[in-house]
C-alpha cells in the first residue's frame, strides 16, 4: 500500500439483504406518510372549529 | 475487516435479512384480527357516539399495541417456541429476526400505541391497553406461562381487555356491559386452550410449559372445560339479559352456548387418545367459530339498534 493512500473498510452487502433493506424502507416510509396523514386529519377531526378558538 | 470475518457468514447476522412481512408476522396478525374484531364490537355497543376518524384510530392503537405485546411475547419466549411444532417455524425461533430486534420493535409499538390512544381518543382507554400490554407480557409470558397451570387462565384477562378498551374509547368509562363482554372472552379462554394443549400434549411438555394436562390431568382437565364452558354459555346470554343487545341476539347466544357446552360434555366424558382426540379438536375448531360468531352477532345486534332505534 503506498504512503497516504486511504482505504476504507466497507460492508458488503448480499442481494438478500440488499432487498430486504430496500422493502423494509419503503415500509417504513409508508407507515411515516400514514401517520402524518392520520396525526393531521385525526387532529381535525378531534379539535374540530375550535383549533380556531385558540386564545391569542 | 470484512462483514465475513466477523461473522463467518454476512447473511447470518450483522445485517438483518428480515423482509417487513416477518415484522408483521412478529405481531401475531391472527391475535391482531380477532383484537380488531373484538374491538369493534366492544365500539359499537357503546352508547353514544364516536368520530369514525377518531375510532379508526382507536382500532389501530388497540391493534397495534396488541401486536407489540405479541412481538415482546415471541421475544421473551425464543427458547421454548424453537421446541414447539407449532411455533418453530415464528420468525425469531426461524432466524429471520433477531431476539434484540424484535424487543426494540414491541417496545417502540407499545409506547407509540399507547401515546397515540391517549392523545387521540382518551387516556383512559390508553391507561386500559397500556395495563393490556403489561399483563400480556409481564404477567403472563414472563411469570405465569412457565410456573403454573392456571396460566391461559389469569393470562386469558389480556385477550378479553380489547373490547372493554373499545367501549372505554367511546365512552370514557367502565361499565358492567364492557366487563361482560371482558367476561365471555375471559371465560372462552380456558376451554379454548386446553381443548388445544389435549391434543398437543406433548409438544407443551418438551418445552416444560406447565398446562393443566401435563400437570393436574387430562381427567381434571376436561372437567374443568366443562365447567367452563357452563359459565361461558351462561355469561354468553347475559348481554340480552342486561338488555344491551336483542332477544334475538340471546337466543343466538343460547344456541351456541349449548353446543359449546354439548361438545365439552363430550370432551370430559368420551374424550381420549384412542380416537385421535377428534372430541377435543372439535371443541377446539367450534372455540374459535363461537367466539368468531358471538361477537359478531353482538356487532349486527349494535348496528341495527343503532339504525333503528
Amino acid at each position: 500500500m503506498a504512503e497516504g493512500e486511504f482505504t476504507q473498510e466497507t460492508v458488503e452487502m448480499t442481494d438478500k439483504q440488499k432487498k430486504a433493506q430496500r422493502a423494509r424502507n419503503i415500509a417504513l416510509a409508508v407507515i411515516l406518510a400514514g401517520f402524518v396523514v392520520l396525526l393531521y386529519f385525526g387532529t381535525w377531526a378531534k379539535l374540530g372549529a375550535n383549533i380556531l378558538q385558540r386564545p391569542l | 475487516m470484512s462483514v465475513e470475518s466477523i461473522s463467518g457468514r454476512a447473511e447470518e447476522t450483522i445485517i438483518s435479512s428480515a423482509m417487513p412481512r416477518d415484522y408483521f408476522q412478529l405481531m401475531k396478525p391472527r391475535v391482531m384480527y380477532l383484537v380488531i374484531f373484538t374491538a369493534f364490537v366492544g365500539m359499537l355497543l357503546a352508547p353514544g357516539g364516536i368520530n369514525p376518524l377518531i375510532g379508526l384510530i382507536a382500532i389501530l392503537c388497540i391493534s397495534i399495541g396488541a401486536g407489540a405485546s405479541g412481538a415482546l411475547n415471541m421475544w421473551y419466549d425464543e427458547d421454548i417456541d424453537r421446541i414447539m411444532a407449532r411455533t418453530a417455524k415464528r420468525p425469531i425461533p426461524d432466524g429471520r429476526i433477531k431476539p434484540e430486534q424484535a424487543f426494540v420493535f414491541g417496545i417502540v409499538l407499545s409506547v407509540f400505541s399507547v401515546m397515540m390512544l391517549g392523545v387521540m381518543v382518551n387516556w383512559l382507554a390508553s391507561f386500559l391497553l397500556a395495563f393490556t400490554i403489561f399483563f400480556y407480557v409481564a404477567i403472563y409470558t414472563m411469570w405465569l406461562k412457565r410456573s403454573t397451570p392456571q396460566n391461559i387462565v389469569i393470562g386469558g384477562a389480556a385477550g378479553a381487555f380489547p373490547p372493554m378498551i373499545g367501549w372505554a374509547a367511546v365512552t370514557g368509562t367502565i361499565s358492567v356491559e364492557s366487563i361482560v363482554l371482558f367476561a365471555i372472552i375471559f371465560l372462552w379462554t380456558p376451554p379454548h386452550f386446553w381443548a388445544l394443549a389435549l391434543f398437543r400434549l406433548k409438544d407443551y411438555e418438551n418445552a416444560s410449559v406447565p398446562m393443566m394436562p401435563n400437570v393436574q390431568g387430562e381427567k381434571s382437565t376436561r372437567l374443568q372445560v366443562f365447567v367452563y364452558a357452563v359459565i361461558l354459555g351462561l355469561t354468553g346470554i347475559l348481554p340480552a339479559v342486561l338488555g344491551y343487545a336483542s332477544l334475538v341476539y340471546g337466543l343466538f347466544a343460547t344456541v351456541l352456548g349449548a353446543r359449546f357446552i354439548l361438545l365439552s360434555w363430550k370432551v370430559w366424558r368420551e374424550g381420549s387418545e384412542d380416537n385421535n382426540h377428534a372430541h377435543e379438536k372439535k371443541l377446539f375448531g367450534f372455540s374459535i367459530f363461537y367466539l368468531f360468531a358471538l361477537f359478531a352477532a353482538l356487532g349486527v345486534d349494535g348496528i341495527v339498534s343503532r339504525v333503528v332505534f
